[in-house]
């Protein structure tokens, strides 16, 4: 990969090993080798099987979890912990249920200006489609009006990374389809850089500018799959179509979820590490 | 609003049908002890007269206030302590899962000895019997608390005291505040107790002292009636800080 010296995020050799449920046996690996750059604005999606440590991974990166081995450095510099420069959104909501929206909102807002902090509040509240909903408690909201108050709130503390870890997971079928067409629009006009964890392979290609894939554990990296399509995209888009039974078949499954007998094996590519399959889309197509 | 109607009138049949049977079992039995309904209420008037009454209310009310504010501000801290530290709660557990148990009635001798008939000992059985409920509530609080909040709260920047202030406090409130609610009642219970034995004054001393001073159980009946309504309103106090917005979320079906 060329992009070493510019890379927001360049993750080099992670290793990741929880140690065992009971001591006789060796600890469970979860991670091995994982290596990736990041470029700045860009939207990377992370799909994989279940418990395959797409969330340990974000863990790491979010700096809420130390690797057994190798680093992560974000901006050049490794990272050591929470940072309000990374925000990290959560697989189920954590908005703060004693606050209003506009207090959750405003929780990680720096700026201490009163009228300015109110600017950005508003501003977020607008942008999720939640205005009027400033005074409300969480409890007065459905599912994706959290989801919605958690996104708010991730961008309005200004970060420059944002990790969601399958933000919209909880979500029904079409309040997802919304949610997803919004952060897309949403991150085209703030070009954060983006790792989007999540296990649903066409919500990956609809999001991403590139898709990891990971496997089974111990997982390393499988393909990094590039979406070369003009957004907002169409899933009927041949193109997208093509990439997700790709996806699937890197993962060991047909498009319907039928396992296949040996992964990869399909479309006649042998996927080692570090494979990479750029697709573009053919022109008018 | 059938149901608001319901609400009212149901509780209200049942009390008016206890007080006819009260009444009719009085003068059934011929007792001339035991007070009929009407008896009591002019006991309570008579002590409302004489200005006991309100007296012995507020200083029941007084007791009950210092020994549980101290519980308060002691317990509290020393929860939330507790349930963040796991050094602390190892040291300090056992210690009040020993002493939790324990009835505040069987510290009275005690409290008699460190504090003689004063009321310091009335104050340091209420402060006992309501400490362990609320420490431990709010150790069990704070030990419940959702790790997302803490984690998202860490990832904005925000760490010790302000992390206490901004989210774990607010986090185990509403668990913290049924804690509260439990320990008022224990208190309320325990003043009568310790009022009847250790000091001159009080709805304790009330019933104690109408028994003694020639069985006037118009008066005991008098004080009982007293004791359950503020009782009643006490409850009530804190039942109204359980719908406010920010604990609400926390308490399940009220
Ligand atoms: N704290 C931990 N201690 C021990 N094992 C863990 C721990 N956290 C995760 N694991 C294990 O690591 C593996 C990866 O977990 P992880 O949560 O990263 O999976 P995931 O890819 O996010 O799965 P999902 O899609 O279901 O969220 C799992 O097999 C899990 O059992
Ligand atoms: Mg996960």
């Amino acid at each position: 990969m060329t992009r070493s010296t510019a890379a927001k995020i360049a993750v080099r050799g992670i290793w990741m090993t929880f140690p065992p449920m009971e001591r006789t046996q060796p600890g469970i690996i979860v991670l091995e080798d994982i290596n990736l750059e990041v470029a700045d604005g860009e939207l990377i999606c992370i799909v994989g099987p279940s418990g395959c440590g797409k969330s340990t991974l974000l863990n790491i990166a979010g700096g809420f979890l130390e690797a057994t081995s190798g680093e992560i450095r974000i901006d050049g510099l490794p990272v050591a912990g929470p940072d309000p420069r990374h925000i990290f959104i959560f697989q189920e909501s954590s908005v703060f249920p004693w606050l209003t929206v506009e207090d959750n909102v405003g929780f990680g807002v720096k700026r201490s200006d009163p009228a300015e902090r109110k600017r950005v509040v508003d501003h977020y509240i607008e942008m999720v489609g939640l205005t009027g909903f400033g005074k409300a408690f969480p409890r007065e909201l459905s599912g994706g009006m959290k989801q919605r108050v958690e996104i708010a709130r991730a961008f309005a503390a200004e970060p420059d990374v944002l990790f969601m870890d399958e933000p919209f997971g909880a979500l029904d079928y079409l309040t997802r389809m919304k949610l997803r067409s919004e952060l897309t629009q949403i991150w085209q006009r703030e070009r954060k850089t983006v790792l989007f964890v999540t296990h649903d392979v066409e919500e990956a290609v609809q999001l991403s500018d590139r898709v990891v894939v990971m496997g089974k554990r111990p997982s390393r990296i499988r393909d990094l799959v590039t979406v070369d399509v003009p957004r907002p995209r169409d899933l009927d888009n041949p193109v997208c179509r093509h990439l997700r039974d790709h996806i699937f078949r890197v993962m060991g499954l047909d498009h319907s979820g039928q396992s296949i007998e040996r992964p990869g094996a399909a479309d006649g590519t042998d996927l080692g590490e570090g494979s990479q399959t750029v697709l573009i889309r053919k022109a008018g197509g | 609003m059938r149901s608001k109607v319901e609400s009212l009138l149901l509780p209200l049949t049942v009390a008016v049908g206890f007080i006819c049977g009260w009444h009719l079992a009085v003068r059934w039995s011929g007792t001339d002890i035991f007070p009929t309904p009407k008896e009591v209420v002019l006991g309570t008037v008579e002590l409302a007269r004489k200005g006991v009454l309100i007296k012995y209310i507020v200083a029941s009310l007084f007791r009950v206030s210092a020994g549980y504010l101290l519980a308060v501000f002691i317990g509290i801290p020393a929860g939330l302590l507790m349930g963040w530290f796991g050094r602390a709660r190892m040291a300090f557990n056992p210690a009040l899962q020993v002493l939790r148990p324990i009835s505040p009635i069987a510290w009275i001798p005690v409290a008699i000895l460190w504090f003689g008939v004063s009321d310091l000992a009335p104050i340091f059985l209420i402060f006992l019997a309501s400490l362990f409920p609320i420490t431990t509530s709010a150790m069990a609080a704070v030990q419940n608390i959702q790790i997302n909040y803490i984690r998202a709260a860490r990832n904005f920047g925000i760490t010790g005291l302000e992390l206490f202030r901004k989210v774990v406090f607010p986090a185990a409130l509403p668990q913290i505040l049924t804690g509260l609610r439990l320990a008022l009642g224990v208190a309320w219970l325990v003043v009568v107790a310790a009022e009847m034995i250790s000091v001159n004054s009080g709805l304790g001393y009330l019933i104690i002292d109408a028994r003694n001073a020639g069985k006037r159980y118009d008066l005991v009946v008098a004080g009982m009636a007293m004791i359950g309504l503020i009782g009643l309103g006490l409850d009530w106090l804190v039942r109204r800080m359980e719908t406010l917005d920010e604990v609400r979320w926390g308490l399940s079906g009220r």
